[in-house]
């Protein structure tokens, strides 16, 4: 099938960047979507012209590397599906696509389709963890875990920090990342000891790194490729709540 | 053979001895150790942030060292662990089945095809359990049973179920658990991370590692980083097969550079095809789809028994079907090693009984289990292969079996290390899949996640202490020694050389190329005559590649043509010294399958006699390499025909 692309470029940080118009040929139903802009790079590179700077690394939809916003969607229209996963069956002959990067205030373009993500590293870094130093850790059967919490936490535990929630969101808020872990840490007993020092820590990161805050719409959930639920931001809300209440009480 | 030259074995493995049960108990204690207040005042840098560098440089940077880490993914919570699926091995015996510790070791040894180490074999088997209770305290969300225990199951190679697993996501809860301890530890100040940033140049002083040049991949910056040790975790080279299981951006760089500056590199030809994935579908192919292996502890493999049969799979009627897993290898039928698998299934293509449009791939089936268990069962045992499938193919897997085909996934050979996984360099140590040590000639399913965190948490952290204790405080240097502007000199001027080329050929269009050069005759089944051919090929290629290659931009910015063309050139010298190892290997073990070298039945014949040796190159700069033999002793498992009938 013969497409026509409009490709978001931009050559720094520093550029305005504009959308430049791509035609292509003979794009196969079968080729990933990545493969199809490979297919572009290589043609724009023997034509002398820099090929379009875009991330990706396991296409396997997993790393969470790959970001682009197709036709105004993150990861472009299959639900439950990274861009690295979606394939050009998806789409018709003549279709024109729109390729732009995830736009939030927090996650600052780098060139044409990239961006920077290192905000999410900071929220992590403030408290997404538990503190188990290697070597302290006691048998593993010592704790059991009910099935049923296990598998919760896991459902929460799939995200693959790629960003869609955030470049989805109107107010670019970070908030379904943010509580995707805290509420994996909160339903397994290992997390308990600093579950509300890890609320206030994640949250006041996420702020400070330039997110904005949520105020439920829920385009998060519904872009996200791991379908992480929108109740997940409840239970960060609560978390929240009770941690404020612990340290106005101490 | 004019190919290479025969140096001196090494002497010295600094394996110790004694009842093999107590030999890393003992040589914990011999070690020494650094006090607490002296770890503050040392560097180390660990490049890579997979499972064995990011659990190296979270226990290192909580044990007291200033760690440097450093990445080429735009966070350190991508690095290509994260695609691991099926599981992780333990010696728990949660099952009562007969599982061991020594039997986690026995089985690995014999899995390896009798070409590895029984010390540091025995040594991943004892820590296999301390792995499983530091990922649970971090809160890793591993299957569990309705008790609250958990979960385990099956893997090839072994008749206990001794696999721990995350749903088909093991690797990436692992690689999160690390990741997190990590994150900790850059919170705190203890470790300054760098992504996006690529390792260019090793830097050696006085004989030993003392730091790195990095390109830092957003600037264009050159940078060179000094420190007390370098620690490299960077992963294993399928890509230089260019289509593999692995993440795009994996490659041999920082491997490579080192082995250019001494380190000796082992076993190159020892690579893992893996039997189960998803077949080619076009020249278009970026890169393959690994299905987990744990898909075989329900799927049964066939193909037609007739030649060239068209028929849908769901008209073949049983009796016309061919289960040759089950027939060929009855007792552990389609859960038989992957190298045996993938040859399996090469063998049934070549002989016209392939499916599919290309012939190259074969039926994974789920009819029987479905029908056994509900579709329920299954889908939440592999939903998210399942759906996977559908994405990749457009076929629904719960309605017709799957299409699987072998593709490199792993590489068993890396940098050489002694029994402290220090390398031929001193200072220079090598963790998780960079280094050959502990798989043979073929690793076990749900063993790289075993081996990179018991490097990573348990094994580095005490040997990297031990080297830093005995050779006292190092002589302060800085980026301004000769030998760290020279390496940085090199770097700037190989990419000055690059960008200047400006031909008419893409990055791209060479390392495809190389790569079908090694598929051909360095993959599944290699022969005298086709390496010879190979090592003719690679090097013509890469003559064209230094005159033709067309790298756009600059060295300033971002330019993703430049970081593949700099991995690619240096794929093009390890394609060469592969197929140099592959042919100078005259029998067959493992992955490594030689045509002139099988059993009446087509199995792989080892030649003990000759061959009971790790292969250790060295790089000479003159094309002609020098090999460097460390025998092999077994004086546990004893090598007999690897038999999986």
């Amino acid at each position: 099938m013969n497409l026509t692309l409009r490709i978001w470029r931009q050559h720094g940080p520093e550029d305005k960047g504009r959308m430049v118009t791509y035609p292509v040929q003979d794009v196969s139903p079968d080729m990933s979507f990545l493969e199809m802009l490979d297919v572009l790079n290589e043609r724009l590179i023997l034509d002398g012209e820099e090929p379009v700077a875009f991330d990706h690394d396991c296409r396997e939809g997993i790393c969470g590397m790959c970001s682009l916003m197709i036709n105004g969607e993150a990861h472009g229209p299959q639900r439950g599906t990274t861009a690295c996963q979606l394939h050009m069956r998806q789409f018709s002959d003549g279709d024109t696509i729109d390729i732009e990067p995830w736009r939030a205030r927090a996650f600052p373009v780098v060139k044409d389709l990239v961006v920077n993500r290192n905000a999410f590293d900071q929220i992590i870094a403030a408290g997404g963890y538990v503190t188990a130093p290697t070597g302290s850790a006691p048998e593993a059967h010592s704790v059991p875990v009910p099935k049923a919490d296990a598998d919760a936490a896991f459902e929460s535990a799939a995200c693959i920090g790629c960003g869609a929630c955030v470049a989805a969101c109107p107010n670019g808020s970070g908030m379904l990342f943010t509580a995707a872990k805290i509420t994996q840490l909160s339903l397994l007993p290992q997390g308990q000891p600093e579950r509300y020092t890890r609320v206030i820590g994640m949250v006041d990161a996420h702020d400070e790194a330039g997110f904005g805050g949520c105020t439920n719409i829920g385009e998060c959930a519904a872009a996200c490729p791991k379908g992480i639920p929108l109740n997940t931001i409840g239970r960060l809300n609560r978390d929240y709540l009770k941690a404020t209440a612990k340290r106005a009480g101490s | 053979m004019d190919l290479y030259r025969e140096g001196d074995p090494i002497a010295d493995t600094r394996a110790p001895d004694g009842p093999i049960e107590t030999r890393w108990e003992r040589h914990r204690f011999e070690m020494k150790l650094v006090n607490p207040a002296n770890r503050r005042k040392m560097t180390v840098i660990v490049v890579g942030t997979g499972l064995a560098g990011g659990s190296a440089a979270a226990t290192l940077a909580e044990q007291g060292y200033q760690v440097r880490s450093y990445c080429y993914q735009d966070s350190p919570r991508r690095a290509h662990s994260i695609a691991a699926q099926g599981g992780i091995n333990a010696a728990k015996n949660y099952r009562n089945d007969g599982d061991s510790v020594h039997r986690l070791f026995y089985d690995t040894v014999k899995g390896g095809d009798f070409r590895s180490r029984e010390s540091n074999v025995h040594r991943l088997a004892e820590v296999s359990v301390n792995i499983i209770d530091q990922c649970v305290a971090q809160g890793v969300p591993f299957a569990r049973e309705y008790g609250g225990l958990l979960d385990t199951r099956s893997f090839g190679g072994a008749q206990v179920q001794r696999t721990f697993y995350a749903r088909g996501q093991t690797g990436q809860q692992l690689l999160l658990g690390a990741y997190q301890a990590l994150e900790r530890q850059i919170g705190l100040g203890n470790v300054e991370m760098n992504a996006r940033h690529e390792m260019l140049e090793l830097v050696i002083v006085d004989g030993r590692a003392r730091g790195i040049v990095v390109r830092d991949m957003v600037t264009g910056e050159i940078s060179t980083e000094m420190a007390d040790a370098v620690v490299l975790a960077t992963g294993g080279y399928g890509n230089v097969f260019y289509l593999s299981t692995n993440a795009k951006g994996c490659n041999v760089t920082a491997s490579w550079r080192a082995h250019r500056k001494g380190a000796y590199f082992a076993n190159p030809c020892y690579t893992q095809i893996h039997p189960t994935c998803i077949p080619v579908s076009g020249d278009h192919q970026s890169k393959l789809t690994l299905m987990s292996e744990s898909l075989r502890n329900d799927g049964r493999v066939w193909v037609p028994k007739a030649k060239g049969d068209q028929r849908s799979p769901r008209e073949i009627p049983e009796d016309e079907r061919d289960y040759y897993l089950e027939r060929i290898y009855p007792s552990f039928g389609n859960l038989v090693p992957r190298d045996i698998a993938s040859r399996a299934a090469k063998n049934v293509c070549d002989s016209g009984r392939g499916v599919g449009p290309t012939g190259l791939g074969v039926y994974l089936d789920f009819a029987d289990a479905i029908n056994r268990l509900g579709r329920k069962a299954i889908e939440a045992k592999y939903g998210n292969l399942f759906e996977m499938y559908e994405r990749i193919t457009g076929e629904d897997p719960y309605e017709v079996p799957m299409r699987i085909y072998p593709a490199v996934h792993y590489t068993m050979g890396g940098l050489w290390v002694d029994y402290d996984l220090q390398s031929s360099i001193p200072g220079l140590f090598v963790i998780g899949e960079a280094n050959f040590s502990d798989h043979g000639a073929n690793r076990l399913g749900a063993s790289a996640l075993m081996q990179g965190l018991a490097d990573g948490y348990f094994v580095l952290p005490n040997t990297l202490a031990n080297y830093l204790a005995s050779s006292g405080p190092l002589d302060k240097v800085d980026a301004s020694h000769p030998e760290a502007v020279a390496a940085r000199t090199d770097v700037e001027d190989r990419i000055k050389r690059l960008l200047a080329i400006n031909g008419d050929r893409t990055v791209d269009s060479f390392h495809r190329e190389l790569g079908q050069i090694m598929w051909e005759h360095c993959g599944m089944e290699r022969s005298e005559a086709g390496l010879r051919k190979a090592i003719d090929e690679i090097r013509a290629l890469r003559e064209q590649f230094w005159q033709r290659v067309r790298v756009p931009g600059d060295g300033e910015g971002l330019n993703q043509s430049l970081e593949k063309a700099g991995r690619v050139a240096d794929f093009f010298e390890l394609a060469e010294l592969m197929c140099i190892d592959a042919l100078h290997r005259e029998e067959s073990c493992g992955g490594h399958f030689r045509a002139e070298h099988q059993t009446p039945d087509g199995e792989a014949q080892r030649d003990d006699d000759r061959f009971a040796y790790v292969a250790a190159w060295e790089y000479t700069g003159t094309g002609e390499p020098v090999l460097h033999k460390e025998d092999l002793t077994f004086e546990y498992v004893h090598p007999t025909q690897r038999s999986y009938k």
